[in-house]
Parts: C-alpha cells; structure tokens; sequence
C-alpha cells in the first residue's frame, strides 16, 4: 500500500474538513452515556445480557443511516486483533476503556467517521460525535438528533431526579461530556497555558492531554472538557465550554502575533529547524515528533511554511502513534523500531507535498 | 545511564523490585516502565472511590457502627450490588441502585458535581413523555406568574389555557 493510499484509510474522512477557527480548535466533541433501563450495567451484566443488547443494536442499527452521517458498521470488538483496536483508539473512534473489554462489546461507526456509538463500555451505549474545528453548538444539536433517533427504540435508564442514569456517579445527569481539542503552541511556549489551567478548573472544567485522563499534552494539543454533569442543562455546559475555548483562541492569537512581532526570527528559526528534523531525521520518537509536528503546523498557521497542508499535524499524530505504526509495517515493532519507522513514514509524508 | 530493557533511550526511572526475598535493581525508560509493566496508572475510578470511602467514614464511631450495620443489609434488588460493595468498585451497578442507595447519594453527588444534587437537562422525548409535559406546565406557571404581576391579563389568560390543555394531556395518559 502506498503511503497516500493508507494515509487515506487512515485519517477520518471530517477531519479532512476544516471548520470555524481550525487554525486553533482541531475538533469539537459531543459524547453521551446512556443505558438501557432493564439490564445491569456492563460491569455487572451476565454476558447473555451484554450479547442481546450487542445484537439487538446490530439489528436495529446496522446498515442505518442517520441523517447526513452515512450508514453504519457494527464492528464487534472481541473479533479484532490487538493492533486493530489500538488503531481505533489512536483515531479516537473508540476509548481504550472498551479497547480492553473481554465481554461482548461492539461499536458502530458511521462511514465518515463523524459518529460512533460504542456498545458495552463503561455504560450501554456511549454516542460520540465529531465536528471539525469550533462547532461545539451544531454537534449539541446534532447529537441531540442522534440520541432521539435511538430513544425511538432503546428504554432509557433516566430518572427525573437524577437524569440520565450511569455507571459511574461522575456521568449522572446529563451523562454528556463536550470537549475541545486546542492547538496552543504560543500559550504553551510562553508557559500562559499553566496559569491559566486553574482557573478553568474552577469554572468545572477540565484541560487534559489528546489521550484523556492522565495523558500530558503531546504536541501542545490539549483537551477542554467539563467535569459537572449534573444541575446544569446541557446547553448551558456548551455555553461555559465555548466561553472558556473562546477565550482560549482569543490569547492563543494574541500570543502567536506578540511572539511573531518580538522575535520573528526566533520563531521562523524554531519552526525551520523543526521542520529540517521532520523532513531529515532517521530515528524520531514521538515526543520529539509531536513537538516538531506542532512547531511546523504553527508555521502554516502563521504563513511561515507554505507547501504543506494544515491537516498534517492531525494526521501525522494519529498515523505515527505505535498502533498505526505496526499495522503499516504489518508486524509487531519494537520501540527502537517503532522511532526508526515513524522517521521514514514522516519523512515519506512531507515529501508527498514537495 | 541506559535502560535496561530497550538500551536505547536514557533511564530516566528507577524501581526496586522483590521477588521471593531477593532485591534486584531496575533502571528503565518511561516507555520501558509502562510497557514492561513496571508502572501502574491508577484506573479513572481510583480518586472518585478514595472519595467515596472518605465520605462513608467522615461519621462519628456511633453513627459508624449503625451505618456499618446498614451497609451490610443494603443490597439492590435488581443487580444485587451491596452498599459496601459500590463504595468499594464506586460505580453502580445498575439504574436500580440509584433508588437503592439514594439516602447515600445526595453528598457524593455534591462533592463530585459542585453542590448539585438534581438533574436539569434534556429529557428522553418517548419516555420522559409526561416530564417533559410537567416541566413545560412548570414554565408555564412561572410565566403567568411574571405576566399577572405585569398586569398582562390578556397574555396571561393564553398561558393559563395552554396550562389546562397540557394537564388534561397528562391526565388522559394516566387514565
């Protein structure tokens, strides 16, 4: 396969689509906990239980479509191999929670990509929707679509006191998680983004690394989500959500343009030798890697580098992760090896642009 | 110095390891240390159940043995998930527990909420059928009360028609 061709299978095909400020925000994020009112959670389920709902999705929903998101695959994930799951984390198409499950679980992935509903995770049905860049409020509406569509056919756990019922007290409520993905070199650079963390802390807001909880933020890119998923609506956690990320972007510029006017030449120094690694070095890891990768996407951003499209930091994040690695090489790698294919695959990448 | 697994990267951690009483010394790289399983990652639920058992445990000892005696008898009907059991693992274990050990819930909701105990979000549009007709009645209500202190009789003679013809809905699904 070449390089385009599985750069192709690779990457989503929405993330290809730029949005409202994708200079910054990579992509908005709708997820939602539901559970079927008449079984037990997943963690407690008898595995004949966890099999009907499977298959009662598969049934229903398999081969639907919904609305302009495409039909769906229903893909059981006890029947893929490990590398195979840990592609579909590395494309955030599944979390790694339901990457590990041993019982019957499953996920259905419109074929854009855009929507995921994952089955026999923490909860029933986990329902994710991507939009690319700042869209916060059209991916609320249009998951607000999708989860109708299915309460058409599923029972809903839902109490009127308590809300959407979930397995983990943290979700009870609205069950929703809206998230951000932010790419924020200037304020990162100029060490902004660690003052300003706790006080988006205190408005219930969590910033985490592109991997979730406990993941450090790889290549600068971080994610805003809220923490509180009870007493408050869910248009006024997106409200909160886009006030914060609003603010975000507004000093994320204003330090990009401080940074370019100070020390323009320092800055095209950076990004000039970040990309000479990119396109030359032979052995890279992926530390390394994320922060050139972050370095050269601020340079399109800013104009300094102009033969390279925007998506490349997207892409080469999700494609130079181990997962994505082995299924390229069709083996299992060492890490050493895996620093050693990573360098040729990014290499490869940029000389398809030159 | 190297690590000692990929003799690669510098070993920028350093556990000591015991096996049958024999000590060895491990250098590794962070890569090495989580692949290797040297390093453990506390699951998601770790902190909120430190939190739950706080809670539990934050009596004074008389109410404690009474709460102890509680927990042992509390069980769900539907999943059989005990009280002491879900602040153990700190998830439920199905949606009947949320009825089961609702004397419990209202002080772990406002610790991990911010203070909020109840729900004010969407509402499933088939099930919630009648709920969402209450809460609109609700709204309603609200609204008259504004428009009658406005003295906007006329608008408010509407809103109290659509309030009886929403009640008379609820009512008929009842009969």
């Amino acid at each position: 396969m070449t390089l385009q061709q599985f750069m192709n299978e690779a990457i989503s095909p929405w993330m290809r689509e730029d949005g409202p400020d994708s200079d910054i925000v990579l992509s908005s994020r709708i997820r939602l906990a539901r559970n079927f009112s008449q079984y037990s959670f997943p963690i407690l389920a008898d595995e004949s239980d966890l099999e009907h709902i499977s298959s009662f999705i598969r049934e229903e929903y398999e081969h639907q479509s919904f609305q302009d998101y495409q039909e769906f695959s229903f893909i059981p994930i006890q029947k893929l191999s490990p590398v195979e799951r840990r592609v579909l984390v590395e494309k955030h198409l599944i979390s790694p929670h339901l990457a590990e499950q041993d019982h019957s679980s499953a996920v259905l992935i419109s074929k854009n990509e855009q929507v995921s509903i994952m089955v026999n995770e923490e909860d029933h049905l986990r329902l994710q929707l991507y939009y690319p860049g700042f869209q916060l409020t059209k991916a609320l509406e249009k998951v607000f679509e999708l989860d109708d569509w299915l309460e058409e056919k599923v029972n809903y756990a839902f109490d009127e006191k308590r809300g959407y019922l979930t397995g983990c007290p943290t979700n009870v409520g609205t069950g929703m998680r809206a998230s951000v993905m932010m790419h924020l070199p200037a304020l990162a650079w100029t060490q902004q983004i660690n003052r300003m963390i706790p006080a988006i802390n205190q408005l219930g807001l969590v910033v985490r690394g592109i991997y979730g909880e406990g993941s450090e933020a790889k290549g600068n890119v971080f994610q805003i989500s809220n923490q509180i998923t009870l007493g408050k609506s869910e248009e006024d956690i997106v409200e909160d959500l886009q006030s914060v990320a609003g603010q975000l972007i507004e000093q994320e510029r204003k330090a990009r343009n401080r940074i370019m006017e100070q020390s323009a030449k320092r800055l095209e120094d950076r990004i000039y030798r970040s990309y000479g690694i990119l396109a030359y070095s032979r052995i890279i890891e992926s530390k390394e890697a994320a922060s050139c990768l972050s370095d050269v996407r601020l340079g399109i951003d800013l104009g300094v580098i102009e033969n390279v499209s925007r998506s490349i930091l997207n892409e080469l994040m999700v494609l130079t992760q181990p997962g994505f690695l082995q299924q390229y090489a069709k083996k299992s790698l060492a890490p050493n090896e895996r620093d050693v294919l990573r360098a040729s695959l990014i290499r490869e990448r940029i000389q398809l642009e030159n | 110095m190297e690590c000692q697994e990929c003799h690669q990267r510098p070993a920028t951690l350093h556990f000591t390891q015991v096996i049958n009483g024999d000590k060895t010394e491990v250098y590794v790289c962070e890569v090495c240390a989580k692949e290797k399983g040297y390093m453990t990652y506390p699951e998601e639920g770790y902190s909120l159940h430190h939190l739950l058992s706080g809670l539990f445990t934050s009596t004074n000892e008389n109410q404690q043995n009474t709460a102890r005696q509680q927990m042992s008898n509390l069980q769900c009907p539907q999943c059989e998930m005990t009280l002491s059991e879900f602040k153990r693992v700190g998830k439920f274990g199905c949606s009947q527990c949320y009825q089961t050990f609702e004397d419990y819930l209202d002080p772990i909701f406002r610790r991990v909420h911010s203070g909020n105990t109840t729900h004010h979000g969407k509402i499933p549009a088939r099930k919630g059928g009648d709920m969402r007709i209450r809460k609109q009645v609700d709204a309603y209500r609200d609204e008259l009360q504004r428009l009658i202190k406005n003295e906007a009789f006329e608008e408010a003679a509407t809103v109290r028609d659509k309030i009886k013809e929403l009640e008379k809905e609820i009512g008929g699904d009842e009969a």
